[in-house]
C-alpha cells in the first residue's frame, strides 16, 4: 500500500528537480532568517541564491550535534515564535537536549511522513493502532498518533509503562498494529509469558519498531513471540521525529521519504559523499520544514543506501541495516571498521554467536587487529582440525567483510569482559 | 559399544586446567583417562570419566564449553606387536583414525579411539575379539 504514489514513487529526473527546487527556497530561507547559517554562507562566500541543484549540496556547510547545542534552545528556528506552535525535545544524554519546534505547517508534514509509514507496514483505516511510544517531549507517541490519525486508524493512546494493563487493552480493546521501541516489544512478550498470556489471544499483525538500533536477530524473536510482522521506522528529533524513513513490508532497506528529506552518506573520515552501497555516516537536508530546517545535519548513525527500485514500487532511496554510530568507529591501517561489521559477520555464520572482541594493538608502526570469538559447547568440536577450519573460516569472512587482515583467537565462553550487561567490544591499545 | 567421552575447550591461561580438576573432585568425579590436544591460543581437554552426565553438568555450569563425543575404548593385551596389529584390522577397512590415546587397564593397555566411523571400528574390533570398554565401573582398575 502506498499512501502518496505521486511522491513515493516519482522517477529521480523529476524528483531531483523537486529537490534542487526546494534546496534552493530552503537555503534563501536560512540565508536571510537564520544568523548562524548566514555567518557561514558569507565565510564560504555562498550567497543566497547561489544554490540551484542538489549536486552544489555537497559544498555546503555541515551541521553538527554541537552546533544545536550551541544555539539552544531557539537559535536555529527560522521563523518568529509566534509561528512555532509545538515543541519537543530528545533527551540529552550528553549535555543539553536537543529542540524541534514545529510550525502547522512542519506537523503536516509530520503527519504526512508517518501516513506513508504507516501504509508501506501494510497498515491502514481498519487497523487499531497501539501506540506504546512515550507521549510527551519524546517525539515517538505523538508522532506515530498524528500519522495514525491521518490515515483513520483508530488510535490508542497508551504511551509507555503499566505493562499488564496495556496487555489487558490490547486484548480487550482488538490492538492490531503495536508501536514502540523494539526492546518494549520484547519486553510485552515476556510479560504475557509470565501473565499465560498466549499470542494468539491478541489481534496484533504489525510492529512499527523504532528508537533504537536493532537486529535481524531481535526482529525474529519479536516476530515469533508475539506473531507480527516486525517493521523498522526511523527519525529523529532534529529532523521531525519518527516518519523520517521507513521499511516497507518487503523488509528491505528503510525507504527515505526525499521529497522532504535529502539523504547523504559520508565517509566519516573525508567527509566526502560515498558511492551507493558504502557505509558511511547518514547526513540529512530537510527541504520542506518551516521551524528548524537543518542543513547538511550530520545524524552520526552509520548506514548504507541504495536508490534502486524496491520490488513495493517505490522510487526512494532506502536506507540499509544501520552499523552503529561513527562514535564507535576504528580506524585500523586507514581502514574505517566498524564492531557491528564483525557482529554481522558472526550473525551470518550459523557456527558462531555475537560474543566478540576486538583488540587493536601496534606492532612495529603497524596497527594489528585481533578478534576475540567466544567459543559455545554447540559449535566447538573435540577435533582440533575443525576447529581450525572454522577459524580460517572467521578469518576470511572478516576479510572480505572489513577489508583488512585480523587474528582470530577463539576464547572460551563468558570471557570477554562484559559491563552493565552490554559487552566490550573494542580495546584500543594504541598509543595517542 | 561405545564410550562416552567428555571433550572440552581450554584457553591456554594459567589456571584452567586446575580449575577443570576442581570441578570434577568436588563432584566426586573420577577420572579414568585423558589426553589434551594443544594449539597455541588453545587446547581441547579430551576425558573419560566415570559419571558423564554428572560432570557434563557441572562443568556446564561453571561455564565451560564442554560436550560429550562418542568414542571406541578397547583393551591391548601388554605384550609387543598388539597395537599393530589392531591397527592392521582398521586400516583393512580404510578407516581415518582422528585422535587416541592410551591409558593402563588392569596391568594391560586400554586405548582410547575416535575414527570416521565409530560404529563400525567397535564392531570390527568385537569380532577380532578385543574387549570393548563401556561406561561405568569396569573402567576402574
Amino acid at each position: 500500500m502506498i499512501w502518496n504514489e505521486h511522491a513515493e514513487c516519482m522517477n529521480r529526473e523529476q524528483l531531483v528537480r523537486l529537490q534542487s527546487e526546494r534546496l534552493h527556497s530552503m537555503i534563501n530561507r536560512l540565508y536571510y532568517n537564520v544568523p548562524f547559517y548566514r555567518k557561514k554562507f558569507q565565510e564560504q562566500g555562498i550567497g543566497a541564491d547561489d544554490i540551484q541543484s542538489i549536486d552544489q549540496l555537497k559544498y555546503l556547510p555541515l551541521t553538527t550535534k554541537q552546533d544545536l547545542r550551541d544555539n539552544y534552545p531557539f537559535g536555529l528556528f527560522s521563523v518568529p515564535q509566534q509561528e512555532i506552535i509545538r515543541l519537543h525535545a530528545s533527551s540529552g544524554t550528553t549535555g543539553k537536549p536537543t529542540v524541534g519546534g514545529y510550525t502547522r505547517h512542519d506537523l503536516e508534514i509530520w503527519s504526512e511522513v508517518v501516513a506513508r509509514s504507516l501504509y508501506a507496514a501494510g497498515v491502514d483505516h481498519n487497523d487499531v493502532v497501539h501506540v506504546s511510544y512515550g507521549y510527551g517531549l519524546f517525539t515517538g507517541g505523538l508522532g506515530i498518533h498524528q500519522g495514525a490519525q491521518k490515515i483513520g486508524a483508530t488510535v490508542i493512546p497508551a504511551s509507555g509503562g503499566n505493562t499488564k494493563k496495556q496487555l489487558q487493552i490490547m486484548h480487550d480493546f482488538g490492538s492490531t498494529v503495536l508501536a514502540c521501541t523494539p526492546s518494549y516489544a520484547l519486553y510485552l512478550a515476556d510479560t504475557m509469558k509470565e501473565i499465560g498470556m498466549d499470542p494468539s489471544e491478541l489481534k496484533l499483525r504489525r510492529g512499527i519498531f523504532g528508537a533504537e538500533p536493532w537486529t535481524e536477530e531481535m526482529r525474529k524473536e519479536i516476530e515469533n513471540k508475539l506473531h507480527l510482522k516486525a517493521l523498522d521506522i526511523y527519525g529523529l528529533t532534529e529532523i521531525i521525529g519518527p516518519g523520517v524513513a521507513m521499511e516497507c513490508e518487503h523488509q528491505n532497506g528503510l525507504h527515505v521519504f526525499e521529497d522532504h528529506f535529502i539523504p547523504e552518506i559520508l565517509d566519516p573520515q573525508t567527509l566526502q559523499p560515498v558511492p551507493y552501497g558504502e557505509i558511511g555516516e547518514l547526513v540529512f537536508t530537510t527541504i520542506t520544514k518551516e521551524g528548524m530546517p537543518l542543513l547538511r545535519y550530520r545524524t552520526r548513525d552509520l548506514t548504507s543506501m541504495t536508490i534502486e527500485t524496491c520490488s513495493c514500487g517505490r522510487t526512494t532511496a532506502r536506507l540499509h541495516k544501520f552499523m552503529g554510530r561513527t562514535d564507535d568507529m576504528l580506524i585500523i591501517r586507514g581502514v574505517n571498521v566498524f564492531p557491528s561489521q564483525v557482529e554481522s559477520v558472526l550473525l551470518e555464520m550459523s557456527e558462531t554467536e555475537p560474543h566478540y572482541q576486538l583488540i587493536v594493538d601496534r606492532m612495529n608502526n603497524l596497527d594489528v587487529l585481533e578478534i576475540l570469538v567466544e567459543v559455545n559447547e554447540t559449535f566447538f568440536s573435540d577435533e582440533i582440525r575443525q576447529l581450525e577450519a572454522l577459524t580460517h573460516k572467521i578469518k576470511a569472512n572478516i576479510e572480505s567483510t572489513l577489508g583488512i587482515s585480523a587474528k582470530i583467537k577463539l576464547v572460551e565462553p563468558k570471557t570477554i569482559e562484559r559491563s552493565e550487561g552490554k559487552a566490550k567490544r573494542v580495546i584500543d591499545k594504541r598509543p595517542h | 559399544m561405545l564410550l562416552q567421552q567428555l571433550s572440552l575447550f581450554l584457553e591456554n591461561k594459567k589456571g584452567r586446567l586446575t580449575e577443570v580438576t576442581r570441578v570434577l573432585s568436588e563432584n566426586g568425579i573420577n577420572i579414568a583417562a585423558f589426553s589434551i590436544a594443544d594449539t597455541a591460543d588453545y587446547g581441547i581437554l579430551r576425558m573419560i570419566v566415570d559419571q558423564t552426565e554428572i560432570a557434563l553438568i557441572a562443568l556446564k555450569e561453571q561455564g565451560f564449553a564442554v560436550h560429550t563425543t562418542q568414542v571406541v575404548g578397547f583393551v591391548i593385551p601388554n605384550e609387543p606387536g598388539n597395537l599393530y596389529q589392531a591397527l592392521q584390522h582398521l586400516d583393512s577397512i580404510d578407516i581415518e583414525i582422528e585422535y587416541l590415546y592410551a591409558f593402563a587397564h588392569n596391568g594391560n593397555a586400554a586405548t582410547v579411539i575416535k575414527t570416521n566411523d565409530n560404529t563400525l571400528v567397535a564392531k570390527i574390533l568385537a569380532e577380532f575379539g578385543y574387549q570393548l570398554l563401556g561406561q561405568g565401573s569396569q573402567l576402574h582398575s
